[in-house]
């Protein structure tokens, strides 16, 4: 295990994927946690086509990716949240809209410039060798940027996550949170996107969530074991492509099924011993 | 001492009336329930007290002593509270929220606060419970311990016993009735149940489109439009 490990990081560009993986793996599950309870989920999804998108156009234009992608995926994720405030538009419809429109378009610019070659395959489901200097920089720095949020705006985020209307009415400006949260959700959705794929970038912010609110029944661990579920899970999935020579973003995919597996079972067997019937409640009451 | 003072105010969505001329005022310590058919812009008009939609004409002015971070709300519930995985605690404490400003973190004072009301509201044993494995009237004696953190003064309730079974609804309606005598704090409450409203209220306002009764609750039962709406008993 450890020359695997020793094997692995002799590679410049293992190293920096990996670093910037973790860092990316740990926002989105931070920013997942709030997404996926205001059932944002999709917004995250969206986002993710949206970027393919933009990644393809500016391969075609031939200029950096990120100086693209970047702003259009932080414009679209306002769009976004945006549509799914407005209840009078079907926010789910509309979301498909967008992000089917947005793949159409870079399939089209693509198959346009280079042709349908490998690089849509890269695009689709990632490659492990996407990662540069800057993309490190970017990534150390968005970090830092989700993390000291999360800290200091912890009361207020949990606020805006768990009562909207009672946040606002106690004068709370809960625009503003949902527009930071959709912007660093963006963010985070760009730079982990030509790593783990555009098709399965939203499984990081999706999958460490629901598999910490198995078990935890307090916010605060619910956020931080999302966190610590999401970096192993990285981690583990990478030295299992590394091993087994499987795409990086697929690997990392499924050892967070196997997570939300098992911690649904384990959940499902303690609450056979507890006695208890229901895993969340809804059940027990019905819904009212 | 007026508390807040509703002059001629109207409220529209999208250049369309929901609700107009509305003249009514809420002293320190009224108890007053807000009672109508659906659609009759009771929804529209805690919105309007609550400073989250302004008024299309007239003006509802607040008292000075009373600041909007200063109102208790409780909300009705949402699909996302049902299975939000949180604490009894986490849930309280964020009531105090509003008197944070851009302090990141709660002071000691807001905790003591957060555990009075847990106490004073009889639900100190569920404090490190899952909100969302608690039963409906529990949760709404945690949401109505939060909104009692954020205020001393007034307590705003959007239909606090929706989906609640009779004896819960009565313990719940007992319970706020306790709240506005003991500790003085100002209630508006919007009901559907006309008959619980007449029975703890001071004041009733009858709304449909507009204002149709507001005044005393002796009054209300005597008047045509609340022996109507009472089912003439």
């Amino acid at each position: 295990m450890v020359n695997i490990l020793i094997q692995m990081f002799s590679y410049p560009f293992l190293v920096r994927a990996v670093i910037v993986g973790l860092l990316v793996s740990l926002c989105a599950a931070l920013l997942g946690v709030s997404l996926v309870l205001k059932r944002y989920s999709m917004i995250g999804d969206g986002l993710s086509h949206v970027g393919f998108g933009t990644l393809a156009i500016a391969t075609a234009m031939n200029v950096a990716p990120l100086t693209i992608s970047i702003p259009v995926c932080v414009m679209a994720a306002f769009l976004l949240l945006r549509i799914s405030e407005n209840s009078k538009i079907k926010g789910d419809a509309a979301i498909a809209i967008i992000s089917t429109s947005s793949l159409a378009i870079g399939v089209v610019a693509i198959s346009m410039t280079t042709g349908m070659n490998t690089d849509v395959c890269n695009y689709l489901f990632g490659s492990i060798l996407s990662m540069s200097h800057a993309d490190v920089k970017l990534s150390v720095t968005l970090s830092i940027l989700v993390l000291g949020m999360f800290i200091l705006l912890y009361n207020k985020v949990f606020a805006v996550t768990f009562d909207e209307n009672f946040a606002k009415a106690t004068g709370i400006k809960t625009d503003i949170y949902n527009m930071l949260i959709a912007f660093l959700t963006a963010i985070t959705i760009v730079l982990g996107m030509r790593m783990m794929g555009a098709l399965l970038i939203s499984s990081l912010i999706i999958f460490p969530a629901l598999t910490s609110m198995r078990f935890c029944k307090q916010f605060k661990t619910v956020t931080i074991c999302s966190a610590i579920i999401s970096i192993i899970c990285f981690f583990l999935g990478v030295v299992g492509s590394y091993v087994y020579a499987t795409p990086t973003g697929a690997s990392v995919v499924i050892v967070n099924i196997g997570a939300f597996v098992l911690f649904w079972f384990g959940n499902l067997v303690r609450m056979k011993v507890n006695g208890v019937k229901s895993i969340n409640g809804i059940e027990k009451r019905g819904i009212k | 001492m007026s508390l807040l003072i509703c002059k001629d105010a109207s409220f529209a969505y999208e250049g369309h009336t929901v609700i107009s001329d509305l003249n009514f005022s809420v002293n320190s310590g009224d108890y007053l329930c807000i009672v109508g058919e659906n659609g009759s812009g009771k929804s529209t008009l805690i919105k309007g007290l609550l400073r989250l939609k302004v008024p299309q004409r007239g003006s509802i002015l607040m008292d000075e002593g009373l600041k909007s971070n200063e109102i208790g709300y409780l909300p009705q519930q949402t699909i996302v509270q049902k299975d939000f995985p949180a604490s009894v605690y986490e849930v309280i404490l964020s009531g105090r929220l509003s008197k944070m400003g851009i302090r990141p973190f709660y002071s000691k004072l807001d905790k003591t606060i957060a555990e009075e009301n847990l106490v004073l509201l009889g639900i100190e044993h569920l404090r490190n419970k899952c909100y969302r494995e608690l039963s409906g009237g529990q949760q709404q004696r945690v949401l109505l311990a939060r909104a009692l953190c954020a205020t001393q003064k007034l307590l705003i309730l959007d239909e606090p016993v929706a989906g609640l079974d009779p004896i819960v609804t009565q313990d719940l309606y007992k319970q706020i009735f306790k709240i506005n005598r003991e500790m003085g704090i100002a209630i508006i409450m919007v009901s559907h149940d006309v008959h619980s409203a007449v029975k703890y209220a001071d004041l009733i306002l009858h709304l449909k489109g507009q204002q149709i009764f507001f005044g005393k609750t002796s009054d209300y039962v005597k008047s045509s439009v609340g022996y109507g709406f009472l089912g003439g008993e």
